[in-house]
C-alpha cells in the first residue's frame, strides 16, 4: 500500500457530500463524479441546464505595463485580438510546439489579464509564465487557492445566470466581466466545456457557496438544471470535440497535431513554439487527433487499441460512451496521412476486436 | 419476478434463483445502483461452461466496466436477449427484467451455500 496525500477538497465539497453525490480522484482532487445519473446530468446539460463544480480549475492574473507581450509570447492565439471584456481559447506552447497548457484567456484592460487554466498544470504554468517574464515589467499571480469556479452550461443558463450577477445575461459568447457578488470581486465569462452555451463563474471561496446555491435554487425550480459531476462534463466534452490536457494533448503533442489549427495564429510576429508549426504547416503533420466511432455495441476507453487492417494503428487517448449518439466514441493519434472519414478499424475492448469507422469532429455539434 | 427472499446472493452481488433445476442469474439492486447507469452488457453464449466465480459478463456504465460472476458452476443455457437493446432494464429492474443469463447442470448444494437474502443485506453493512 503507498501513503498518499489526502485529498483535496473544494469549497463545495461538504453540500454536494450532502446532496449525495459520489466523489472520485481527479489529479488529487476529491471531485464529484456524479449527483444522480451521469446519462440524466448529459441530457439536461444538452436541452436545460447542469451546474458543475470546477473549482480545482486555476486562475492567473497577469499585469503590469508589458501584460501584453508576455501573454502574446506565450500563447499561440492572438492576444492583441481581444478588446477588454473579451475572451479566447489558447494554447500555451514550448519550444518544441508542444502544447504547455489548453487556457482561456480574457482580457479586461492593456495592462489586466485573466487567464483559466488546468488543475494539473496549474504549477507547471505559473511557473512557465514566471520564467517568460523575466525582464519584462509584469506580475504574475496564482490565485487559484484563494478562488471557487462554477460553470453553468446548457441552453436555459441564460434564464438562470441573472440571480447571481444579473450584467451576466448581456455578455456575448467568449466575453467576459467583473464583479462584485455578495461584496466579493468575482470574474463571469460566457465560456464552458460542453458544446452548450453557458457561463463560468470564478468567486473567492468565501462566496463561491453562495453562487452555487443561488444558481441551483433558481435553476432547478424553473429551468431542469442538475448537479453535474465530472462524469457527464467528460462525455459532454468529448462529444463536442473538446480536448482533454493530460488525455489528448501534453507537451509532446502540438497544436496542429491535435487538429486545432484555428487556434495557432502564424500571422502574429512572434510566439514560442511558432516556428515548429509553421514547419509542420509546410511539410505536414506527422500524425492526426481523429475521432472514431464503434459500429457495434460496446463502450471504448481511453488505452483501448486501435487497429486499421489488422496493425495496430494506435491507442485512444479519450474515449467512451455517448449519450448523445448511443454509441461508443473515441479520439486517437493516426499516423499521417490520416484516414478520411469512413475508414474501417477496430477497437480492442476486453481482448475482443470490435468494429468501428472514423468519423469528423466533433462528434456533436448543436444545430 | 421472484422474491428476493427465495434467492441466493454472492458476495459479489449476484442473485441466483433456483427452480427446476436452472439458476437464473442476475445482480442485486445495491449492485446496479453501484454501477449506475448500465450502457451495454456483453453475456455469455448458451454452452458456455463456467466454473464458480468465473468472470462470464461484463456491465458497462458510462464510467467503468465490471466483471459478473458465475455465482455457482453450470453451464449457461440462455442469456436474456432484451439486455442488448436495453441495458437500462438492469437499472430499473435488476431482480426481473434485467437478468443476465441462465445455468443449468447447477449444484443446489452449492446454490445453497450462498447467503441468504438476510444474511447479504447484513454484509452489505459490513462490507463494499
Amino acid at each position: 500500500m503507498t501513503v498518499t496525500a489526502p485529498p483535496r477538497r473544494t469549497p463545495l465539497y461538504q453540500i454536494q457530500k450532502e446532496s449525495g453525490a459520489r466523489f472520485v480522484d481527479f489529479h488529487g482532487w476529491e471531485l464529484p463524479v456524479q449527483f444522480s445519473s451521469i446519462l440524466k446530468e448529459h441530457q439536461a446539460v444538452r436541452t436545460a441546464a447542469g451546474l458543475f463544480d470546477v473549482s480545482h480549475m486555476g486562475q492567473v492574473w497577469v499585469t503590469g505595463k508589458d501584460a501584453l507581450a508576455l501573454v502574446q509570447k506565450t500563447n499561440a492565439n492572438d492576444a492583441a485580438r481581444l478588446k477588454p471584456g473579451q475572451a479566447m481559447y489558447s494554447h500555451m506552447l514550448n519550444e518544441k510546439g508542444g502544447i504547455v497548457d489548453d487556457v482561456i484567456v480574457t482580457c479586461f484592460g492593456p495592462e489586466r489579464w485573466f487567464i483559466v487554466v488546468n488543475a494539473a498544470t496549474r504549477e507547471k504554468d505559473a511557473a512557465w509564465l514566471a520564467k517568460h517574464a523575466a525582464g519584462l515589467s509584469v506580475e504574475v499571480k496564482d490565485v487559484s487557492d484563494l478562488m471557487g469556479m462554477v460553470a453553468l452550461q446548457g441552453p436555459n443558463a441564460k434564464e438562470i445566470i441573472g440571480s447571481v450577477c444579473p450584467e451576466a445575461v448581456a455578455l456575448a459568447k467568449f466575453a467576459g466581466l467583473e464583479a462584485r457578488l455578495w461584496g466579493e470581486d468575482c470574474v463571469l465569462t460566457r465560456t464552458g466545456y460542453t458544446g452548450e452555451d453557458g457561463f463560468e463563474v470564478i468567486a473567492p471561496n468565501a462566496v463561491i457557496t453562495r453562487v452555487w446555491q443561488t444558481l441551483v435554487a433558481r435553476g432547478t425550480s424553473s429551468f431542469g438544471l442538475l448537479p453535474c459531476g465530472l462524469g457527464s462534463r467528460d462525455t459532454l466534452r468529448l462529444e463536442a470535440g473538446l480536448l482533454l490536457y493530460g488525455n489528448d494533448i501534453d507537451d509532446e503533442h502540438t497544436t496542429l497535431e491535435a487538429g486545432y489549427g484555428w487556434v495557432a495564429k502564424l500571422a502574429k510576429p512572434a510566439f514560442i513554439g511558432k516556428a515548429v508549426l509553421e514547419g509542420q504547416k509546410k511539410a505536414g503533420v506527422p500524425r492526426r487527433l481523429t475521432g472514431l466511432k464503434l459500429s457495434e455495441r460496446g463502450v471504448p476507453r481511453p488505452g483501448c487499441r486501435v487497429f486499421a487492417a489488422g496493425k495496430e494503428a494506435g491507442t485512444l487517448c479519450s474515449a467512451t460512451y455517448s449519450p448523445t449518439l448511443e454509441a461508443g466514441i473515441g479520439v486517437y493519434y493516426a499516423a499521417s496521412p490520416a484516414p478520411q472519414p469512413g475508414f474501417a478499424l477496430e477497437v480492442e475492448i476486453h481482448g475482443k476486436r470490435v468494429p468501428a469507422v472514423t468519423v469528423p469532429l466533433p462528434f456533436y455539434k448543436r444545430s | 419476478m421472484p422474491d428476493p427472499k427465495d434467492c441466493r446472493f454472492a458476495k459479489t452481488h449476484e442473485w441466483v434463483f433456483l427452480k427446476d433445476g436452472v439458476a437464473v442469474v442476475g445482480v442485486s439492486d445495491h449492485a446496479q445502483h453501484e454501477i449506475s447507469d448500465v450502457v451495454f452488457v456483453d453475456v455469455p453464449k448458451a454452452g458456455r461452461k463456467a466454473a464458480q466465480g468465473e468472470a462470464v459478463a461484463v456491465v458497462e456504465s458510462v464510467k467503468a466496466a465490471f466483471d459478473i460472476y458465475a455465482p455457482v458452476a453450470g453451464e449457461v443455457s440462455e442469456a436474456n436477449p432484451a439486455l442488448a437493446a436495453d441495458p437500462a432494464i438492469v437499472n430499473q429492474s435488476p431482480m426481473d427484467k434485467g437478468w443476465f443469463f441462465k445455468l443449468k447442470d447447477v449444484d443446489a448444494a452449492q446454490v445453497a451455500g450462498l447467503m441468504s437474502f438476510a444474511e447479504y443485506e447484513e454484509f452489505l453493512k459490513t462490507a463494499h
